[in-house]
């Protein structure tokens, strides 16, 4: 048997899709034409499933940033910032960061899922313990298991059950690393961060948040879930990405510890990586400062996750217990999910198809990520499209009845 | 001091739901292959497991553990701890 026959599997299972008339791993946008539209299968089509919360990948001041360090440093670095230098764009673009958080230490990475991976597999080695939520995302996972720790996951958001595993594991919980998530990408609920903060105190563990989802999106000054609960200094290290709010591509780490700065000697993700190119860092820099200075796109976003979520509910859809920009209806059968994510395509409608194992408790989702980008036009569009396809779910009654669900522990 | 016999003995109690009906469990039981379980069943036994001997399960340790005896060292080793 070749190495090559393990893929035989999954060559049938795409066969199998191909044969449906619908690919949802193998979409191409034609064309963008702004935050919320694009051309696909040459329709004009509303995107939806993009995680662009705010917007910003159009925003004048974004664009013109990128646009002058392309012009000024040219297309790419070609080189990591061990081996070939930094760039006084990279560091300036942490400070931004620090700034915005009000925290001494930032370290940027090249992508978000590496941010995850050089930070925990720095900070959790071999003899040390990381807990993490189940339903924390595949960077989570894949950092801890770089970094050699032991890992040993908790219920999700289910703080008894952390407690519970703090406890056991006796004086070694000084030596663990608590990983959660503000926003959790699949339902959209968040962290009970105030708990988590307490239990965390009272083993002596760290506690890292991942806020990929939340970053822009929640707090007074939109800088997350840590910022919404008020436990800043309680926080260890805060992880996050460029490419959802900041409507670019990369990852950071933020931190009151002086140590923190070290990492950058110790994380292989941060070493043997090219940096990330001047136009990127740039446009993030820019993209910084507009949610600085304009908050009113936060609430412009959670207006619209408002009138989406009350929408898909009103139109007797299962969705997840919290109003967010996350909103994923949740379909009774993988083959009811892709016919439904098809027919949505059809009416020029894009959002995400999340089947089994990347869903908690085996789920099927139709998943929305709502911008402030959307208009009210655009939502209602959303709104009538799940609308129509409701004649696939008449079979399964209980899910035509309006109603919320409390999020499912991942258990694969 | 719970012996290694102890823990298999209490462990087989617990395997047993997720047996088929007439699969006689054994030491040398391949958990996953023999038992036919799913991911959803493996992650309810091993909650079942932690809660039974107080222990957690690192998930770095899951591909070292494929027999029900194999299971027992691990357990045995974790309560030790």
């Amino acid at each position: 048997m070749s190495l090559f026959e393990k893929f035989h599997r999954i060559q049938k299972v795409r066969q199998d899709l191909l044969k449906t008339g619908v690919n949802p791993f193998h979409i191409t946008v034609e064309k963008v034409l702004s935050p919320t539209e694009a051309i696909i299968n040459g329709q004009r089509t509303i995107l939806v499933g993009t995680n662009n919360y705010l917007g910003l990948t159009f925003h004048p001041d974004c664009i013109e940033a990128g646009q002058n360090a392309i012009a000024q440093e040219g297309t790419g670095t070609t080189g990591s910032r061990m081996a070939n230098g930094s760039f006084l764009s990279h560091f300036e673009l942490e400070q931004a960061l620090a700034d915005f958080y009000r925290l001494p230490h930032a370290i940027v990475f090249s992508t978000g899922y590496q941010a995850n991976l050089g930070i925990l597999s720095a900070l959790a080695g071999p003899g040390d313990v990381i807990l993490l939520d189940g339903d924390s995302h595949a960077s989570i996972y894949d950092g801890c298991r770089l970094g050699g720790a032991d890992v040993i996951r908790f219920k999700h958001n289910d703080v008894a059950d952390l407690e519970k595993r703090l406890r056991r594991l006796g004086e070694r919980s000084q030596k663990t690393l608590i990983v959660i998530e503000g926003i959790y990408s699949m339902l959209g609920d968040r962290a009970p961060l105030a708990k988590i903060v307490a239990v965390k105190k009272l083993f002596g563990a760290t506690l890292v948040v991942d806020e990929a989802h939340s970053l822009g999106v929640l707090g007074q000054n939109s800088r997350g879930l840590v910022e919404e609960v008020g436990v800043e200094q309680e926080v260890d290290c805060i992880v996050g990405t460029f490419s959802k709010s900041l409507g670019s591509t990369g990852g950071f780490g933020v931190s009151h510890h002086p140590e923190f700065e070290l990492i950058r000697y110790t994380s292989r993700p941060y070493i043997f990586t090219a940096s990330s190119c001047p136009s990127v860092v740039a446009s993030t820099k820019a993209a910084i400062q507009v949610i600085r200075t304009h908050p009113q796109l936060r609430k412009k976003l959670w207006d619209n996750a408002h009138q989406l979520y009350n929408g898909l509910r009103q139109a007797g859809y299962l969705l997840g217990a919290e109003v967010g920009p996350i909103i994923a209806a949740m379909i009774p059968t993988k083959e009811m999910a892709l016919s439904m994510w098809q027919g949505l395509l059809e009416q020029g409608i894009y959002v995400n198809l999340m089947i089994p194992p990347a869903t908690p408790n085996g789920e099927c989702l139709l998943r929305c990520s709502v911008s402030a980008a959307h208009t009210p036009t655009q939502l209602e569009t959303i709104i009538q499209g799940f609308s129509s396809l409701q004649s696939s779910l008449e079979d399964d009654s209980e899910s035509l009845e309006p109603q919320t669900m409390q999020p499912l522990h991942r258990t694969c | 001091m719970t012996t290694n016999a102890d823990i298999l003995s209490q462990l087989m109690e617990i395997l047993r739901p997720f047996t088929k009906e007439g699969h006689q469990l054994r030491e040398d039981t391949k958990l996953v292959a023999e038992l036919g379980l799913d991911s959803l069943q493996v992650m309810q036994m091993l909650l079942k497991i932690e809660d039974h001997f107080d222990i957690s399960i690192p998930l770095n340790n899951l591909p070292t553990i494929q027999t029900v005896q194999e299971l027992v060292h691990e357990i045995e080793a974790l309560v030790k701890a």
